[in-house]
């Protein structure tokens, strides 16, 4: 083949002198019309590669650098904030705590009327969030069992897109609603606001549970049919246990969220300074009593309020890590 | 031709079985129904307690700023008002943000990294609400009450930099404070989608010699499109929907100011404070109202949002052919 | 023609002002395991050179070397030396986006952009380095659709996007998409194992057009495909440490009827692979 029928439009062969390529007697060879636009000559490219860049090639580096070094040093733009925010819960909760912080109740008031701990608001946030979990959690469980295994069709269809849609509201609203369907005919009690939390905590975990449920290998279920186990205990004893994970984490970081949830309280539980274990009267929460004392001009109060903003953040940040990191789950980036 | 003989032995047995069977389904049917049942008690409660104000006043409430419970004047514009500015302000502040720490996560963080870093920005959507409202009345307050000066003093001529700051918060601040609490959402989220980006495409990209922003730019990005937004969609729900550190930092002043450094008023914020202690039946239902039209917005950016994830999620984006 | 001896592979020795790809030493690694070991050919311009062997001995990672789209892989690096027609693509300050800029690449899977029209991805490559107007770009489009036959089918439709178009189809728009950017060197990963035979048959009629003005390298794992196509062989195999290696490397038809190598025999005639 001559070097006349090799036209790649940019004289490489003419400029480099080289010999046409070699004969080969069995592949038929077609003329091709060549590309006639203007363009870098190789030899140009050549030196491009060989680390002398043309203007558009070093602006190409440059936004590269600039764009990726912002997205790197971007993640601090999370985790400094975090920092800050644990660095001052923790030092101005420390000083604050003391043995009695935890064992005294706000009835019990020094000399100026100033509560000398407020142990009762942590019990009582203990007890909203126990009837929290009594309710939600089974409801939870149970709808997120039914979605996975036996929902099909339009209700399903429905029950998912409700739990979206529940799943979605804000706090206050639930506290709202607890109010107005629970205090307003019966009055403050616990049970208004682990009801109210319960609404923000089942959504979650009826969606999680469905998710996890369907990971579980079809094949595990058809081995326990086989062998003759009913149904209803291939899903209780087989499948739910090897989800268990999943589910249990999804629990935990429900429980993490209400705990530190306040304005579905505000009016559902109330207050009540006194060591309160009936769930059918009001109760102090803590995280209300962190806001009522900061609202408070007393700089005792202050104090107690940052002690509980740490006891708080302890619990509700160790449920997490709990969560996340024991009960494994997948996250970040590309496998 | 093979002979069933009946084995009357078993045939109770598989009736308990069955009954068994029967039972489970029906309890878990019965949780499912449960959850209908709320959604449904949760919109019919604030209906009907809304229902007062919502005759009376109805959409009035939208149309003034004065809300004055004791002489029966319900205009919530200045509440409307600052929800909106307040999560617009957040998502415009964070939506760049968490999307550069998606492209992080997942293009550039080796993957020994990835994890721990994913999670740090994770546990930010850990910490209680209330929590962020004390760090910002002591910290982010008194840190940035000079720097809303600075800009009060050099750029005061423009509308949203002008007033007086005040010592009790601001429409920034709170928009700050929301930036970071909905940071965690739209990163996480974004990060998700773009994982969910396949290989093939950054490969087609990079083998005609791209640059890997370039990849993130016009492959990565455009293929993840509607999930990204679904995340910032997301985000905005979250931050429409925010009570306790938005009231303690926005000043709680109900009134519409141009100013970004006065301050203001959320809905969310007006329903925690005035919840409490209401001054007559419809002072709480018009509160209900409230309640009705957050809950309605919020609804509707969840909805979106899901459509939009869930659209990326199960490759129906263009292109998913085979 | 260099005689054999069993460690060293069986090569012919070219003439080194028609190569266009020399590659010498290259060892290819995933994290710390060696995959590929100490590979060295040339690569003749403006030919089909094939790479065979059977599955997991490193011809794709061979391949993708050659445009330095190994390392993209997290962990992945490789030695040794490459020269693209004199330079080496691994030197010390070599951008590997400026390599792939002179030697493009199609996948096994056909993988048009979605989010883009047909005429936006022909031109993809294009816009990365600089702005043309839509007028600039319209004349390419279409020679470039020709070039790959492409055109009399979607002149109609540039403006839809890739995604309506057949497996066969939304391959040649990749190499459509290839050859705008006028490389060098066009590396083929398989590229009709996801195909049909008859659009595998179209792929292969444009290999050897294009095989004038493009210097074409093609793993494959059909024997008969690089019988086809392909002016020169290289047979590839996994070595017993488990690495891949390059056992013989000839013409096509040496290496198919007088292969010098007893394995490269076994595997030319079907005795395993």
């Amino acid at each position: 083949m001559s070097e006349g029928n090799r036209v790649l439009g940019d004289g490489t062969a003419a400029a480099s002198g080289r010999a046409g390529p070699l004969d080969h007697s069995y592949v038929q060879v077609r003329s091709t019309r060549p590309l006639t636009l203007p363009d870098v000559d190789v030899k140009a490219r050549a030196g491009e590669t060989a680390a002398e860049l043309s203007g558009v090639q070093r602006r190409r580096k440059r936004v590269n650098a600039i764009m990726l070094g912002f997205a790197s040093v971007s993640s601090l733009l999370a985790i400094i904030p975090l920092v800050a925010i644990a660095l001052f819960v923790l030092v101005q909760g420390v000083n604050s705590l003391s043995l009695d912080f935890f064992t005294h109740a706000e009835s019990d008031v020094d000399a100026f009327g100033i509560p000398l701990g407020i142990g009762n608001t942590i019990a009582g946030t203990v007890l909203i969030v126990l009837v929290a979990c009594l309710v939600g959690l089974p409801i939870g469980l149970f709808s997120g069992i039914y979605l996975a295994e036996y929902g099909r069709g339009r209700f399903a269809d429905v029950v998912r897109f409700l739990a979206d849609v529940v799943a979605g509201i804000p706090s206050i609203i639930a506290g709202l609603v607890g109010y107005a369907l629970i205090v307003i005919p019966f009055g403050f009690s616990a049970i208004a606001g682990g009801i109210s939390l319960a609404l923000l905590m089942f959504p979650v975990v009826t969606r999680a549970t469905e998710e996890v449920l369907r990971l579980v290998p079809l094949s595990l279920r058809e081995g326990g049919l086989a062998l003759g186990v009913p149904r209803w205990k291939v899903i209780a004893s087989i499948v739910v246990p090897t989800a268990a994970n999943g589910i249990v984490t999804s629990m935990l970081l429900g429980v993490a969220r209400v705990t530190g949830e306040t304005a579905p309280l505000l009016f559902t539980a109330f207050t009540h300074p006194y060591w309160e274990w009936n769930p059918t009267h009001p109760v102090s929460a803590l995280t209300v009593t962190i806001f009522n004392y900061v609202n408070d001009p007393d700089p005792t109060k202050h104090k107690m309020a940052f002690a509980g903003a740490l006891v708080l953040v302890a619990f509700v940040v160790g449920l997490n890590l709990v969560a996340r990191l024991v009960f494994r789950r997948r996250l970040a980036g590309r496998t | 031709m093979a002979v069933v003989t009946e084995d009357k032995g078993n045939r109770g047995l598989r009736a308990q079985n069955r009954l068994g069977d029967r039972a489970f389904e029906g309890v878990t049917l019965g949780f499912a129904a449960v959850v209908v049942l709320s959604a449904v008690v949760l919109l019919l409660g604030i209906l009907t307690q809304a229902w007062p104000a919502l005759s009376k006043v109805g959409l009035g409430v939208l149309g003034s700023q004065v809300w004055d419970p004791n002489h029966d004047r319900y205009g919530a514009l200045a509440f409307v008002y600052g929800t909106v500015v307040t999560s617009l302000l957040a998502l415009l502040l964070t939506g760049v943000v968490g999307i550069m720490i998606a492209v992080f996560l997942v293009e550039l963080a080796p993957p020994m990294f990835a994890r721990p870093i994913g999670f740090l920005v994770e546990m930010l959507a850990a910490v209680p609400s209330i929590i962020y409202g004390l760090w910002g009345i002591f910290v982010l307050i008194p840190l940035l009450i000079p720097v809303e000066d600075w800009l009060n003093q050099h750029l005061g001529f423009i509308p949203l930099f002008g007033g007086t700051p005040a010592p009790s918060g601001s429409v920034l601040i709170a928009g700050l404070v929301l930036a970071i609490m909905i940071l965690p959402t739209v990163a996480a989220i974004s990060r998700d989608v773009m994982a969910a980006v396949p290989d093939s495409q950054r490969e087609g990209i990079l083998a005609l010699g791209a640059t890997k922003w370039e990849m993130v730019r016009k492959v990565v990005i455009p293929y993840a499109r509607a999930g990204i937004i679904g995340a910032l969609v997301l985000g905005l729900g979250r931050a429409v929907g925010e009570t306790m550190a938005v009231t303690m930092v926005i000043g709680n002043d109900p009134h519409v100011h141009a100013s970004l450094l006065s301050p203001g008023y959320s809905l969310a914020a007006v329903l925690a404070n005035e919840a409490g202690d209401t001054v007559n039946t419809l002072h709480i239902s018009a509160l209900f109202e409230l309640g009705l039209l957050l809950f309605l917005i919020s609804i509707g950016l969840n909805v979106l949002a899901r459509l939009l994830v869930w659209s990326v999620n199960r490759g129906t984006a263009r292109g998913k052919r085979r | 023609m260099t005689a054999n001896t069993s460690d060293a592979p069986a090569r012919m020795s070219i003439p080194q002002d028609t190569v266009a790809i020399s590659i010498q030493n290259l060892n290819a690694y995933y994290g710390p395991k060696l995959a590929v070991k100490n590979v060295s050919m040339d690569i003749v311009r403006h030919s089909v050179t094939a790479l065979i062997g059977p599955s997991g001995c490193g011809k794709s990672t061979v391949l993708r070397c050659l445009n330095r789209m190994h390392e993209v892989i997290p962990g992945a690096h490789a030695t040794g030396t490459v020269q693209l027609e004199g330079t080496d693509i691994y030197g010390p300050s070599v951008d590997p986006v400026q390599v792939r800029r002179r030697i493009g690449m199609l996948f096994q899977r056909p993988n048009p952009f979605p989010t883009m029209s047909i005429f936006d991805n022909v031109v993809a490559g294009l816009k990365l380095n600089g702005r043309y107007s839509r007028a600039q770009l319209a004349p390419i489009v279409e020679q470039t659709l020709r070039q790959v036959a492409l055109w009399d089918e979607v002149k109609d439709t540039l403006g839809k996007s890739a995604a309506d178009l057949s497996g066969g189809q939304q391959q040649r728009l990749c190499l459509a998409r290839c050859i705008a950017v006028k490389p060098e060197v066009i590396l083929m990963d398989e590229p009709c194992s996801a195909l049909d035979p008859i659009a595998t048959l179209r792929i292969e009629e444009l290999i050897r057009e294009l095989e004038a003005n493009y210097t074409i390298v093609i793993v494959t794992h059909n024997m008969q495909q690089a019988g086809r196509v392909a002016d020169r062989t290289a047979f590839f195999m996994l070595n017993d440490d488990g690495t891949g290696g390059l056992v013989e490397y000839g013409t096509t038809e040496q290496i198919f009827t007088a292969p010098r190598d007893r394995r490269t025999e076994e595997y030319v005639t079907g005795r395993f692979g």
